[in-house]
Protein backbone atom coordinates (compact mmCIF):
# COMPACT_ATOMS: atom_id res chain seq x y z
CA UNK A 1 0.00 0.00 0.00
CA UNK A 2 1.48 3.25 -0.72
CA UNK A 3 1.62 6.09 2.40
CA UNK A 4 0.43 9.81 2.38
CA UNK A 5 2.90 11.45 4.22
CA UNK A 6 3.69 15.17 4.73
CA UNK A 7 7.50 15.53 3.44
CA UNK A 8 9.66 18.39 1.97
CA UNK A 9 10.76 18.61 -2.00
CA UNK A 10 14.13 18.19 -1.40
CA UNK A 11 14.00 14.97 1.20
CA UNK A 12 11.20 13.71 -1.44
CA UNK A 13 13.69 13.65 -4.33
CA UNK A 14 16.19 11.78 -1.85
CA UNK A 15 13.90 9.76 -1.19
CA UNK A 16 12.64 8.81 -4.95
CA UNK A 17 16.56 8.23 -4.91
CA UNK A 18 16.58 5.72 -2.20
CA UNK A 19 13.78 4.19 -3.77
CA UNK A 20 15.85 3.67 -7.06
CA UNK A 21 18.57 1.84 -4.68
CA UNK A 22 21.15 4.32 -6.31
CA UNK A 23 24.74 2.98 -5.59
CA UNK A 24 26.50 6.34 -6.04
CA UNK A 25 25.67 9.63 -5.04
CA UNK A 26 28.50 12.80 -5.58
CA UNK A 27 27.49 16.26 -4.36
CA UNK A 28 28.76 19.39 -2.80
CA UNK A 29 25.93 21.51 -0.96
CA UNK A 30 24.55 24.76 -2.01
CA UNK A 31 21.46 26.51 -1.17
CA UNK A 32 18.53 25.91 -1.59
CA UNK A 33 20.03 22.07 -2.85
CA UNK A 34 21.89 21.49 0.34
CA UNK A 35 18.70 18.72 1.88
CA UNK A 36 19.09 16.84 -0.86
CA UNK A 37 22.42 15.59 -0.62
CA UNK A 38 22.02 16.20 3.88
CA UNK A 39 19.62 13.64 3.18
CA UNK A 40 21.21 11.31 0.97
CA UNK A 41 24.22 10.88 3.41
CA UNK A 42 22.39 10.56 6.45
CA UNK A 43 20.65 7.74 5.00
CA UNK A 44 24.16 5.96 3.74
CA UNK A 45 25.52 6.91 6.87
CA UNK A 46 22.40 5.23 8.94
CA UNK A 47 22.33 2.50 6.68
CA UNK A 48 19.10 3.06 4.85
CA UNK A 49 20.37 3.12 1.79
CA UNK A 50 23.29 1.22 0.09
CA UNK A 51 25.57 3.48 -1.75
CA UNK A 52 28.63 5.41 -2.03
CA UNK A 53 28.20 8.60 -0.96
CA UNK A 54 31.06 10.61 -2.26
CA UNK A 55 31.56 14.20 -0.33
CA UNK A 56 33.45 16.02 -3.16
CA UNK A 57 35.06 19.43 -3.12
CA UNK A 58 33.20 20.94 -6.11
CA UNK A 59 30.76 21.17 -8.25
CA UNK A 60 32.54 20.01 -10.70
CA UNK A 61 34.42 17.10 -9.31
CA UNK A 62 30.17 16.14 -7.99
CA UNK A 63 29.41 15.45 -11.94
CA UNK A 64 33.30 14.27 -12.71
CA UNK A 65 32.55 11.51 -9.67
CA UNK A 66 29.56 10.79 -10.96
CA UNK A 67 30.57 10.53 -14.94
CA UNK A 68 33.32 7.65 -13.51
CA UNK A 69 30.53 5.63 -11.18
CA UNK A 70 28.37 5.74 -14.37
CA UNK A 71 30.93 4.53 -16.25
CA UNK A 72 31.15 1.40 -14.38
CA UNK A 73 27.44 0.73 -14.56
CA UNK A 74 26.13 2.25 -11.25
CA UNK A 75 22.99 4.02 -10.51
CA UNK A 76 24.27 7.86 -10.04
CA UNK A 77 22.40 10.95 -8.98
CA UNK A 78 23.73 13.87 -8.09
CA UNK A 79 21.90 17.30 -7.63
CA UNK A 80 22.98 21.11 -7.35
CA UNK A 81 21.30 24.67 -8.04
CA UNK A 82 22.13 28.20 -9.93
CA UNK A 83 26.23 28.99 -9.39
CA UNK A 84 26.51 24.64 -8.39
CA UNK A 85 25.72 24.30 -11.80
CA UNK A 86 27.47 26.69 -13.23
CA UNK A 87 30.83 25.52 -12.13
CA UNK A 88 29.80 22.25 -13.16
CA UNK A 89 29.12 23.30 -16.44
CA UNK A 90 31.60 21.84 -18.73
CA UNK A 91 31.25 18.54 -17.32
CA UNK A 92 27.47 18.99 -17.45
CA UNK A 93 27.78 18.37 -21.27
CA UNK A 94 30.51 15.24 -21.15
CA UNK A 95 27.74 13.47 -19.48
CA UNK A 96 25.27 13.44 -22.19
CA UNK A 97 28.20 13.08 -25.20
CA UNK A 98 29.48 9.92 -23.07
CA UNK A 99 25.51 8.77 -23.13
CA UNK A 100 26.32 8.29 -19.29
CA UNK A 101 22.38 7.86 -17.56
CA UNK A 102 22.57 10.35 -14.53
CA UNK A 103 19.77 11.93 -12.35
CA UNK A 104 20.66 15.09 -11.73
CA UNK A 105 17.75 17.18 -9.50
CA UNK A 106 18.36 20.88 -9.93
CA UNK A 107 16.61 23.36 -7.19
CA UNK A 108 16.38 26.14 -9.50
CA UNK A 109 18.16 29.23 -8.56
CA UNK A 110 18.88 32.78 -9.74
CA UNK A 111 22.70 33.17 -10.55
CA UNK A 112 24.74 36.17 -9.43
CA UNK A 113 25.00 39.31 -9.62
CA UNK A 114 23.63 40.33 -7.38
CA UNK A 115 24.63 37.26 -5.11
CA UNK A 116 20.79 35.62 -5.10
CA UNK A 117 20.05 32.18 -3.24
CA UNK A 118 16.48 33.06 -4.55
CA UNK A 119 14.81 31.06 -7.08
CA UNK A 120 14.24 32.08 -10.94
CA UNK A 121 14.73 29.70 -13.98
CA UNK A 122 18.42 31.31 -15.31
CA UNK A 123 20.25 28.11 -13.95
CA UNK A 124 18.26 25.96 -16.20
CA UNK A 125 18.00 27.87 -19.23
CA UNK A 126 21.58 28.43 -18.86
CA UNK A 127 22.00 24.43 -19.55
CA UNK A 128 19.89 24.27 -22.20
CA UNK A 129 21.77 23.16 -24.95
CA UNK A 130 23.75 20.15 -22.68
CA UNK A 131 22.09 17.18 -24.42
CA UNK A 132 20.52 16.29 -21.03
CA UNK A 133 16.61 14.66 -21.06
CA UNK A 134 14.75 18.30 -19.10
CA UNK A 135 11.58 18.18 -16.96
CA UNK A 136 10.05 20.39 -14.83
CA UNK A 137 8.08 20.12 -11.38
CA UNK A 138 4.94 21.80 -10.30
CA UNK A 139 4.38 20.19 -7.01
CA UNK A 140 6.38 17.86 -4.47
CA UNK A 141 4.49 14.60 -5.58
CA UNK A 142 5.75 15.70 -8.65
CA UNK A 143 9.71 15.70 -7.48
CA UNK A 144 9.61 12.47 -6.39
CA UNK A 145 7.34 10.62 -8.85
CA UNK A 146 10.02 12.28 -12.21
CA UNK A 147 12.97 11.71 -9.90
CA UNK A 148 12.24 7.97 -10.11
CA UNK A 149 10.92 8.43 -13.49
CA UNK A 150 13.94 9.96 -14.89
CA UNK A 151 16.24 6.64 -13.86
CA UNK A 152 14.19 4.43 -15.97
CA UNK A 153 14.31 6.82 -19.05
CA UNK A 154 17.56 7.96 -18.83
CA UNK A 155 19.01 4.03 -18.47
CA UNK A 156 16.66 2.24 -20.92
CA UNK A 157 19.24 1.10 -23.62
CA UNK A 158 17.39 2.78 -26.23
CA UNK A 159 17.98 6.54 -24.57
CA UNK A 160 21.24 6.17 -21.87
CA UNK A 161 21.62 10.04 -21.47
CA UNK A 162 21.38 11.38 -18.31
CA UNK A 163 17.98 13.13 -16.93
CA UNK A 164 17.77 16.58 -15.34
CA UNK A 165 14.81 17.17 -12.81
CA UNK A 166 13.90 21.32 -12.05
CA UNK A 167 12.46 21.96 -9.05
CA UNK A 168 11.93 25.55 -8.35
CA UNK A 169 14.01 26.21 -5.42
CA UNK A 170 12.39 27.15 -1.67
CA UNK A 171 9.09 27.22 -3.32
CA UNK A 172 9.63 23.75 -3.50
CA UNK A 173 12.50 22.10 -2.63
CA UNK A 174 11.61 24.19 0.90
CA UNK A 175 8.00 23.67 1.37
CA UNK A 176 6.86 20.82 3.28
CA UNK A 177 3.47 19.21 2.08
CA UNK A 178 1.71 15.68 1.44
CA UNK A 179 3.50 13.27 -0.92
CA UNK A 180 2.32 10.09 -1.71
CA UNK A 181 5.05 7.30 -1.61
CA UNK A 182 4.46 3.64 -3.30
CA UNK A 183 5.54 0.43 -2.31
CA UNK A 184 9.38 -0.63 -2.39
CA UNK A 185 7.83 -3.83 -5.06
CA UNK A 186 5.90 -0.84 -6.92
CA UNK A 187 9.18 1.02 -7.52
CA UNK A 188 10.41 -2.23 -8.30
CA UNK A 189 8.52 -2.82 -10.80
CA UNK A 190 8.63 -0.01 -12.82
CA UNK A 191 12.59 0.49 -12.39
CA UNK A 192 14.27 -2.16 -13.32
CA UNK A 193 17.84 -2.87 -12.07
CA UNK A 194 20.63 -0.95 -14.43
CA UNK A 195 22.05 -2.77 -16.86
CA UNK A 196 24.51 -1.06 -19.05
CA UNK A 197 26.02 -2.86 -21.91
CA UNK A 198 28.69 -0.61 -22.00
CA UNK A 199 30.27 -0.81 -18.37
CA UNK A 200 33.89 -0.69 -18.12
CA UNK A 201 35.77 -3.75 -16.55
CA UNK A 202 39.20 -4.35 -16.24
CA UNK A 203 38.69 -7.89 -17.78
CA UNK A 204 37.34 -6.63 -20.97
CA UNK A 205 39.40 -3.53 -21.66
CA UNK A 206 37.60 -0.82 -23.35
CA UNK A 207 37.64 3.26 -24.10
CA UNK A 208 35.31 6.10 -23.35
CA UNK A 209 35.68 9.45 -24.02
CA UNK A 210 38.00 8.82 -27.01
CA UNK A 211 39.59 11.89 -28.61
CA UNK A 212 37.37 13.24 -31.49
CA UNK A 213 39.48 14.96 -34.23
CA UNK A 214 37.42 16.26 -37.23
CA UNK A 215 37.54 13.35 -38.91
CA UNK A 216 35.08 12.09 -36.63
CA UNK A 217 33.29 14.62 -34.42
CA UNK A 218 30.85 15.61 -36.43
CA UNK A 219 29.37 11.73 -37.12
CA UNK A 220 29.50 11.79 -33.23
CA UNK A 221 27.31 14.94 -32.37
CA UNK A 222 24.95 13.72 -35.24
CA UNK A 223 24.71 10.48 -33.64
CA UNK A 224 24.23 11.77 -30.13
CA UNK A 225 21.41 14.00 -31.79
CA UNK A 226 19.45 11.42 -33.59
CA UNK A 227 19.29 9.02 -30.49
CA UNK A 228 18.17 12.03 -28.21
CA UNK A 229 15.19 12.97 -30.72
CA UNK A 230 14.68 9.60 -30.73
CA UNK A 231 14.27 9.02 -26.69
CA UNK A 232 11.19 10.74 -27.08
CA UNK A 233 9.51 7.93 -27.50
CA UNK A 234 10.81 6.03 -24.34
CA UNK A 235 10.12 9.24 -22.54
CA UNK A 236 6.25 8.74 -23.36
CA UNK A 237 6.33 5.38 -22.70
CA UNK A 238 8.18 5.83 -19.33
CA UNK A 239 5.04 7.99 -18.31
CA UNK A 240 2.58 5.60 -19.69
CA UNK A 241 4.00 2.86 -17.43
CA UNK A 242 4.37 5.33 -14.34
CA UNK A 243 0.74 6.32 -15.46
CA UNK A 244 -0.31 2.44 -15.12
CA UNK A 245 1.37 1.99 -11.88
CA UNK A 246 1.61 4.71 -9.73
CA UNK A 247 -1.91 5.99 -11.03
CA UNK A 248 -0.55 9.42 -11.72
CA UNK A 249 -0.14 10.47 -15.68
CA UNK A 250 2.03 12.92 -16.99
CA UNK A 251 2.59 14.53 -20.42
CA UNK A 252 5.22 16.46 -22.47
CA UNK A 253 3.04 19.44 -22.62
CA UNK A 254 0.51 19.96 -19.42
CA UNK A 255 -2.56 21.45 -20.02
CA UNK A 256 -5.67 22.75 -17.70
CA UNK A 257 -8.89 23.98 -18.81
CA UNK A 258 -7.46 24.76 -22.79
CA UNK A 259 -10.68 23.05 -24.43
CA UNK A 260 -11.93 25.93 -27.00
CA UNK A 261 -9.39 28.42 -25.25
CA UNK A 262 -8.55 31.90 -27.31
CA UNK A 263 -6.05 32.41 -24.61
CA UNK A 264 -3.33 30.43 -23.43
CA UNK A 265 -0.84 31.36 -20.80
CA UNK A 266 2.32 29.30 -20.49
CA UNK A 267 4.40 28.68 -17.06
CA UNK A 268 7.43 26.47 -16.39
CA UNK A 269 7.23 24.93 -12.86
CA UNK A 270 5.59 25.96 -9.39
CA UNK A 271 4.25 29.35 -10.42
CA UNK A 272 1.96 26.90 -12.69
CA UNK A 273 -0.06 26.21 -9.92
CA UNK A 274 -0.50 29.92 -8.64
CA UNK A 275 -1.39 30.16 -12.18
CA UNK A 276 -4.43 28.13 -12.15
CA UNK A 277 -6.44 29.92 -9.25
CA UNK A 278 -6.23 32.74 -11.78
CA UNK A 279 -7.34 30.60 -14.67
CA UNK A 280 -10.17 29.14 -12.80
CA UNK A 281 -11.50 31.93 -11.92
CA UNK A 282 -11.63 33.47 -15.10
CA UNK A 283 -13.02 30.23 -16.66
CA UNK A 284 -15.79 30.35 -14.03
CA UNK A 285 -16.66 34.04 -15.27
CA UNK A 286 -17.00 32.62 -18.70
CA UNK A 287 -13.89 34.20 -20.49
CA UNK A 288 -11.88 31.82 -22.66
CA UNK A 289 -8.87 31.09 -21.65
CA UNK A 290 -6.65 28.16 -20.60
CA UNK A 291 -2.88 27.62 -19.25
CA UNK A 292 -0.02 24.99 -20.27
CA UNK A 293 3.21 24.12 -18.98
CA UNK A 294 6.00 22.33 -20.69
CA UNK A 295 6.92 19.79 -18.35
CA UNK A 296 9.16 18.07 -21.13
CA UNK A 297 11.80 21.23 -21.67
CA UNK A 298 14.15 18.82 -23.61
CA UNK A 299 14.21 17.19 -26.04
CA UNK A 300 11.30 19.81 -27.37
CA UNK A 301 7.70 18.87 -27.63
CA UNK A 302 7.08 20.22 -31.14
CA UNK A 303 4.10 17.98 -32.37
CA UNK A 304 2.39 18.05 -28.81
CA UNK A 305 3.24 21.85 -28.10
CA UNK A 306 1.81 22.77 -32.18
CA UNK A 307 -1.18 20.78 -31.78
CA UNK A 308 -2.40 22.07 -28.66
CA UNK A 309 -1.90 25.99 -29.26
CA UNK A 310 -3.11 25.33 -32.59
CA UNK A 311 -6.55 27.05 -32.23
CA UNK A 312 -5.72 30.02 -29.93
CA UNK A 313 -5.82 33.47 -30.54
CA UNK A 314 -3.02 34.51 -28.30
CA UNK A 315 0.02 32.81 -26.33
CA UNK A 316 1.24 34.63 -23.71
CA UNK A 317 4.79 33.09 -22.26
CA UNK A 318 6.10 34.00 -18.93
CA UNK A 319 9.88 33.65 -18.37
CA UNK A 320 11.96 33.59 -15.18
CA UNK A 321 15.03 34.25 -16.90
CA UNK A 322 16.53 36.87 -19.33
CA UNK A 323 18.37 35.75 -21.96
CA UNK A 324 20.15 39.41 -22.23
CA UNK A 325 20.06 41.33 -25.41
CA UNK A 326 17.13 38.61 -26.93
CA UNK A 327 14.24 38.02 -24.66
CA UNK A 328 12.64 35.52 -22.28
CA UNK A 329 14.44 32.02 -23.16
CA UNK A 330 11.14 29.83 -23.24
CA UNK A 331 9.53 32.46 -25.38
CA UNK A 332 11.85 32.26 -28.13
CA UNK A 333 11.73 29.13 -28.64
CA UNK A 334 8.18 28.92 -28.21
CA UNK A 335 7.84 31.80 -31.29
CA UNK A 336 10.67 29.50 -33.30
CA UNK A 337 8.27 26.39 -32.70
CA UNK A 338 5.31 28.30 -34.83
CA UNK A 339 7.40 29.90 -36.79
CA UNK A 340 6.15 28.02 -40.09
CA UNK A 341 2.76 27.41 -38.45
CA UNK A 342 -0.82 28.45 -39.97
CA UNK A 343 -2.72 29.82 -38.37
CA UNK A 344 -0.81 30.29 -35.35
CA UNK A 345 -1.57 32.78 -32.50
CA UNK A 346 -0.10 35.70 -31.71
CA UNK A 347 3.12 35.24 -28.63
CA UNK A 348 3.61 38.29 -26.52
CA UNK A 349 6.28 37.56 -23.37
CA UNK A 350 6.13 38.61 -20.22
CA UNK A 351 9.32 38.59 -18.28
CA UNK A 352 8.65 38.00 -14.12
CA UNK A 353 9.47 36.06 -11.08
CA UNK A 354 13.49 36.69 -11.26
CA UNK A 355 15.59 36.18 -7.71
CA UNK A 356 12.64 34.81 -5.90
CA UNK A 357 10.34 37.29 -6.20
CA UNK A 358 6.73 35.57 -5.71
CA UNK A 359 4.12 35.53 -9.05
CA UNK A 360 0.83 36.49 -6.99
CA UNK A 361 -2.70 35.91 -8.41
CA UNK A 362 -2.85 39.13 -8.63
CA UNK A 363 0.78 39.12 -11.18
CA UNK A 364 -1.02 36.60 -13.01
CA UNK A 365 -4.23 39.10 -13.60
CA UNK A 366 -1.89 41.93 -14.80
CA UNK A 367 0.23 39.15 -17.39
CA UNK A 368 -3.33 38.18 -18.83
CA UNK A 369 -5.06 41.39 -19.18
CA UNK A 370 -1.55 43.07 -20.15
CA UNK A 371 -0.91 40.66 -22.97
CA UNK A 372 -3.94 40.61 -24.62
CA UNK A 373 -3.48 45.02 -24.86
CA UNK A 374 -0.42 43.71 -26.48
CA UNK A 375 -1.46 41.64 -28.64
CA UNK A 376 -3.77 43.81 -30.14
CA UNK A 377 -1.96 46.71 -30.07
CA UNK A 378 1.90 46.00 -29.95
CA UNK A 379 4.01 47.09 -26.89
CA UNK A 380 6.28 50.50 -27.09
CA UNK A 381 8.68 49.48 -24.52
CA UNK A 382 11.84 47.63 -24.24
CA UNK A 383 10.57 44.72 -21.81
CA UNK A 384 7.57 43.81 -20.78
CA UNK A 385 7.78 42.57 -16.95
CA UNK A 386 5.46 41.83 -13.95
CA UNK A 387 6.13 42.86 -10.65
CA UNK A 388 9.04 45.18 -11.37
CA UNK A 389 9.27 48.65 -9.82
CA UNK A 390 9.91 50.25 -13.37
CA UNK A 391 10.00 53.65 -12.04
CA UNK A 392 12.51 52.88 -9.44
CA UNK A 393 15.34 52.05 -12.48
CA UNK A 394 13.87 54.76 -15.08
CA UNK A 395 12.30 52.66 -17.58
CA UNK A 396 8.27 52.24 -18.09
CA UNK A 397 7.62 49.59 -15.70
CA UNK B 1 -7.86 28.41 3.74
CA UNK B 2 -6.13 28.76 6.87
CA UNK B 3 -2.86 31.02 6.57
CA UNK B 4 -0.45 31.42 9.51
CA UNK B 5 2.63 33.18 9.93
CA UNK B 6 4.87 32.64 12.58
CA UNK B 7 7.59 35.12 13.72
CA UNK B 8 10.59 33.39 15.95
CA UNK B 9 14.11 34.63 15.94
CA UNK B 10 16.68 32.07 14.16
CA UNK B 11 17.13 29.17 16.53
CA UNK B 12 14.23 29.49 18.20
CA UNK B 13 12.19 27.19 16.27
CA UNK B 14 9.57 28.90 14.86
CA UNK B 15 10.23 27.21 10.87
CA UNK B 16 10.02 23.77 12.80
CA UNK B 17 6.48 24.94 14.97
CA UNK B 18 5.07 25.60 11.36
CA UNK B 19 6.04 22.66 10.41
CA UNK B 20 4.53 20.29 12.82
CA UNK B 21 1.63 21.64 12.50
CA UNK B 22 1.79 21.02 9.00
CA UNK B 23 2.94 17.19 9.52
CA UNK B 24 0.06 17.07 11.80
CA UNK B 25 -2.82 18.69 9.90
CA UNK B 26 -1.49 16.47 7.16
CA UNK B 27 -1.66 13.13 9.38
CA UNK B 28 -5.21 14.14 10.08
CA UNK B 29 -5.92 13.78 6.12
CA UNK B 30 -5.85 17.17 5.74
CA UNK B 31 -3.96 19.82 2.90
CA UNK B 32 -0.81 21.91 4.35
CA UNK B 33 2.22 23.42 3.30
CA UNK B 34 4.70 24.89 5.96
CA UNK B 35 7.74 26.50 4.86
CA UNK B 36 10.45 29.08 5.94
CA UNK B 37 10.90 32.36 4.82
CA UNK B 38 13.58 31.80 2.58
CA UNK B 39 17.29 33.18 2.97
CA UNK B 40 20.53 33.09 5.05
CA UNK B 41 19.17 33.02 8.06
CA UNK B 42 20.96 33.82 11.14
CA UNK B 43 20.60 32.72 14.50
CA UNK B 44 19.12 35.41 16.99
CA UNK B 45 17.94 37.23 13.84
CA UNK B 46 14.27 37.82 12.67
CA UNK B 47 12.48 35.22 11.02
CA UNK B 48 9.56 34.29 9.71
CA UNK B 49 7.91 30.76 8.91
CA UNK B 50 4.15 30.37 7.38
CA UNK B 51 1.70 27.47 7.55
CA UNK B 52 -1.43 26.80 5.20
CA UNK B 53 -4.01 24.35 6.13
CA UNK B 54 -6.78 23.62 3.81
CA UNK B 55 -9.29 21.01 3.14
CA UNK B 56 -8.17 20.49 -0.61
CA UNK B 57 -4.59 20.27 -2.13
CA UNK B 58 -3.47 24.41 -1.94
CA UNK B 59 -2.06 25.77 -5.56
CA UNK B 60 -1.03 28.94 -4.13
CA UNK B 61 2.65 29.28 -4.22
CA UNK B 62 3.22 32.15 -2.96
CA UNK B 63 4.27 33.70 0.70
CA UNK B 64 1.56 34.34 2.85
CA UNK B 65 0.65 37.77 2.49
CA UNK B 66 -2.61 38.40 3.93
CA UNK B 67 -2.45 35.86 7.59
CA UNK B 68 -5.46 35.12 9.42
CA UNK B 69 -3.18 34.49 12.95
CA UNK B 70 0.13 35.83 13.54
CA UNK B 71 1.78 33.45 15.95
CA UNK B 72 5.12 35.91 18.07
CA UNK B 73 7.40 33.17 19.66
CA UNK B 74 9.61 36.25 21.00
CA UNK B 75 7.84 38.85 22.97
CA UNK B 76 11.28 41.39 21.68
CA UNK B 77 9.83 40.93 17.96
CA UNK B 78 7.41 43.09 18.64
CA UNK B 79 9.86 46.14 19.36
CA UNK B 80 11.95 45.03 16.23
CA UNK B 81 9.05 44.38 13.07
CA UNK B 82 5.47 45.06 12.57
CA UNK B 83 3.73 42.17 13.22
CA UNK B 84 0.82 42.57 11.82
CA UNK B 85 1.70 43.64 8.04
CA UNK B 86 -0.94 42.46 6.30
CA UNK B 87 -3.06 40.74 9.17
CA UNK B 88 -6.75 40.20 7.64
CA UNK B 89 -9.33 42.28 9.69
CA UNK B 90 -10.97 39.28 11.21
CA UNK B 91 -7.45 38.04 12.27
CA UNK B 92 -5.90 36.78 15.81
CA UNK B 93 -2.38 37.45 17.39
CA UNK B 94 -0.98 35.11 19.50
CA UNK B 95 2.03 36.34 21.65
CA UNK B 96 4.58 34.21 23.81
CA UNK B 97 4.59 37.60 26.90
CA UNK B 98 4.27 37.72 30.38
CA UNK B 99 2.09 40.21 29.71
CA UNK B 100 -1.75 40.27 29.98
CA UNK B 101 -3.72 40.29 26.42
CA UNK B 102 -5.46 43.20 27.46
CA UNK B 103 -2.07 44.98 28.58
CA UNK B 104 -0.53 44.25 24.95
CA UNK B 105 -3.57 45.40 23.47
CA UNK B 106 -3.04 49.14 24.72
CA UNK B 107 -0.01 48.84 24.56
CA UNK B 108 0.42 48.21 21.25
CA UNK B 109 -3.00 49.35 20.24
CA UNK B 110 -3.91 45.99 18.44
CA UNK B 111 -7.48 46.11 16.52
CA UNK B 112 -7.06 42.25 16.54
CA UNK B 113 -8.43 39.70 19.45
CA UNK B 114 -4.89 38.87 21.23
CA UNK B 115 -4.46 35.76 22.75
CA UNK B 116 -0.92 35.58 25.33
CA UNK B 117 1.05 32.96 27.24
CA UNK B 118 3.97 33.23 28.73
CA UNK B 119 5.86 30.32 26.65
CA UNK B 120 9.97 31.02 27.67
CA UNK B 121 8.90 30.52 31.59
CA UNK B 122 6.64 27.26 30.26
CA UNK B 123 9.73 26.14 28.19
CA UNK B 124 12.38 26.90 30.74
CA UNK B 125 9.91 24.80 33.51
CA UNK B 126 9.26 21.90 30.98
CA UNK B 127 12.16 21.63 28.67
CA UNK B 128 15.16 23.61 30.68
CA UNK B 129 15.78 25.78 27.85
CA UNK B 130 13.82 29.31 26.31
CA UNK B 131 12.91 27.69 23.05
CA UNK B 132 9.17 28.59 22.38
CA UNK B 133 8.44 26.58 19.49
CA UNK B 134 6.33 23.79 20.94
CA UNK B 135 5.00 25.69 23.74
CA UNK B 136 3.62 27.89 20.75
CA UNK B 137 1.91 25.06 18.78
CA UNK B 138 -0.33 24.60 22.24
CA UNK B 139 -1.42 28.61 22.68
CA UNK B 140 -2.09 28.19 18.62
CA UNK B 141 -4.18 25.27 18.94
CA UNK B 142 -6.28 27.19 21.80
CA UNK B 143 -6.95 30.02 19.42
CA UNK B 144 -7.61 28.17 16.20
CA UNK B 145 -8.35 24.65 16.94
CA UNK B 146 -7.40 23.77 13.64
CA UNK B 147 -5.31 20.83 14.18
CA UNK B 148 -6.26 18.20 17.08
CA UNK B 149 -3.96 18.06 19.96
CA UNK B 150 -3.56 14.14 19.79
CA UNK B 151 -2.04 14.68 16.05
CA UNK B 152 0.83 16.83 17.36
CA UNK B 153 1.44 14.80 19.96
CA UNK B 154 2.45 12.43 17.57
CA UNK B 155 4.14 14.69 15.75
CA UNK B 156 6.15 16.14 18.44
CA UNK B 157 7.04 11.94 19.62
CA UNK B 158 8.13 11.49 16.22
CA UNK B 159 10.51 14.80 16.21
CA UNK B 160 11.73 15.01 19.61
CA UNK B 161 13.02 11.43 20.57
CA UNK B 162 13.81 11.40 23.96
CA UNK B 163 12.96 15.47 24.38
CA UNK B 164 9.78 14.29 23.83
CA UNK B 165 7.68 14.45 26.51
CA UNK B 166 8.81 17.71 27.79
CA UNK B 167 8.14 19.30 24.48
CA UNK B 168 4.46 17.59 24.73
CA UNK B 169 4.15 18.74 28.58
CA UNK B 170 4.82 22.34 27.26
CA UNK B 171 2.80 22.43 24.44
CA UNK B 172 -0.16 20.80 26.85
CA UNK B 173 0.67 23.86 29.70
CA UNK B 174 0.73 26.35 26.69
CA UNK B 175 -2.78 25.41 25.67
CA UNK B 176 -4.30 25.63 29.15
CA UNK B 177 -2.76 29.06 30.16
CA UNK B 178 -3.48 30.78 27.26
CA UNK B 179 -5.81 33.62 27.42
CA UNK B 180 -7.56 35.74 24.94
CA UNK B 181 -8.96 39.15 24.96
CA UNK B 182 -11.67 40.17 22.06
Amino acid sequence: MSKRVALEASFAVAEAARMADVDVTAAYPITPQTHIPERLAEMVADGELDAAYIPVESEHSAMSACLGAAAVGARTFTATAGQGLELMHEVVYVASSMRYPIVMAVCNRALSAPLSVWGDHSDAMAVRDTGWIQVFCQNNQEAFDLTLWAFRVGEDPKVLFPVMVHLDGFTLSHVTEPVILPEQSEVDRFLPKFQYLFALNPDKPMTHGAFGPPEIYSEAKIAQEVAFRKSKEIILQGWNEFGNIFGRHYFPVEQYRTAGAKTLLLTMGSSTETAKIVIDERRDKGEAIGLISLRLWRPFPFEEFRQIVKGAETLIVLDRCISSGMGGPVFSEVRSALYNEVPKPKVVNIIGGLGGRDISENDFEYVIDRSREIAKQGSEKMLETVGVRGKMIGIRG
Amino acid sequence: MLEVRWHGRGGLGAVTSAELVARAAIGEGKYAQSFPSFGPERRGAPVLAFLRINNEFIRLRTNIYAPDIVVVLDPGLLHAVDVTLGLKEEGKIVINSRKTPAELKSEFDFKWPVAAVNATKIAKEAIGLAITNTAMIGAFLRVSEVVKMDFLVEQLKERFGKRAEANIEAMKRAYHETTLKE
